[in-house]
């Protein structure tokens, strides 16, 4: 059997099933850190960023992963469809404080199981990319 | 100090009752930019099969992280949040937190092993209904950085 979209459509490995760019300001790692309880001051302190030797102010990497599984959400119609979801931080996500950052978020299909798809995110920020081997597997 | 090797295997005692409210999941969806439905209208939760509104996968982070904290909180542990760096994360669930869970996280430290001057620590939250049914198994890879 192929697994088929919550809209009913065959996929095929490598189709892009969905994606979207998040732009990040100060203002959203203020709140993340407010919802999730990760109140870690260099995700807010300019000057405690600096002095621990980062490039600046960074997104938590639990909101990227967060905001980058959401994104296939819609196209999955029932979030509790995720069986599992895995990610490696490798780059961190600068947000300046003027400018914020742009998190790209792309989700392709990367392999089909029996009974389950896995769908793999490209998640970039400024060119490059900043999650190893995120993978999300859903009941197909 | 560095990371005590003794935490793998050490008991640490299941994390209070957590209550999964409504708003908290609201919040939490809008700062993960979560917009679909079935994140804030209990009604399109419901069409779905749901008692009330699902919560974005991620949010077994902050279950995971009351028993993280016990993690840290052990004197003993060699492990300085200064020094701790997020490296990897997954989880693998039974089925989606919905509003009005209460959960309970039971931690267990299952590697550590050294990396450059510091370790990598490998913990897993398994995190359960009040009835210690299966919800969804958290885990962390934390990197801690060597004194210098």
């Amino acid at each position: 059997m192929t697994p088929s979209t919550s809209s009913g459509t065959d996929l095929e490995v490598g189709a892009v099933v969905a994606e979207r760019t998040v732009h990040l300001t100060r203002e959203s790692l203020v709140r993340y850190a407010g919802a999730s309880g990760d109140f870690n001051p260099i995700h807010y302190r300019d000057d405690v960023a600096t002095r621990v030797g980062l490039p600046g102010v960074l997104a938590h990497g639990m909101l990227t992963m967060g905001l980058a599984a959401e994104t296939i959400v819609e196209w999955l119609g029932d979030a509790g469809r995720i069986l599992e979801y895995g990610v490696r931080f490798t780059r961190p996500v600068v947000v300046d404080a003027d400018n914020g950052a742009d998190v790209t978020v792309v989700a392709k299909v990367g392999a089909i199981e029996e009974d389950a798809v896995r769908v793999d995110l490209t998640v970039t920020f400024a060119g490059t990319t900043v999650l190893g081997k995120a993978q999300v597997r859903v009941r197909a | 100090m560095s990371v005590n090797p003794d935490l793998v295997g050490r008991d640490f005692p299941p994390t209070p009752p957590y209550l999964v409210g409504r708003e908290k999941v609201r919040e939490f969806a809008r700062a993960v930019f979560a917009t679909d439905a079935q994140h804030i209208d209990p009604a399109a939760a419901q069409a779905l099969g749901y008692a009330d509104v699902v919560a974005p996968p991620t949010f077994a982070m902050v279950v995971q992280d009351i028993a993280l904290q016990q993690l840290l909180a052990q004197p003993d542990s060699g492990i300085a949040l200064e020094r701790t760096v997020h490296a990897e994360q997954r989880f693998r669930y039974t089925r989606p937190i919905v509003a009005g869970d209460e959960l309970v996280a039971q931690l267990k430290v299952t590697g550590i092993r050294p990396f450059g001057k510091g370790a990598m620590v490998t913990s897993e939250a398994e995190i359960s209904d009040v009835a210690g049914t299966h919800v969804v198994t958290a885990t962390s890879v934390l990197l801690i950085g060597g004194e210098e």
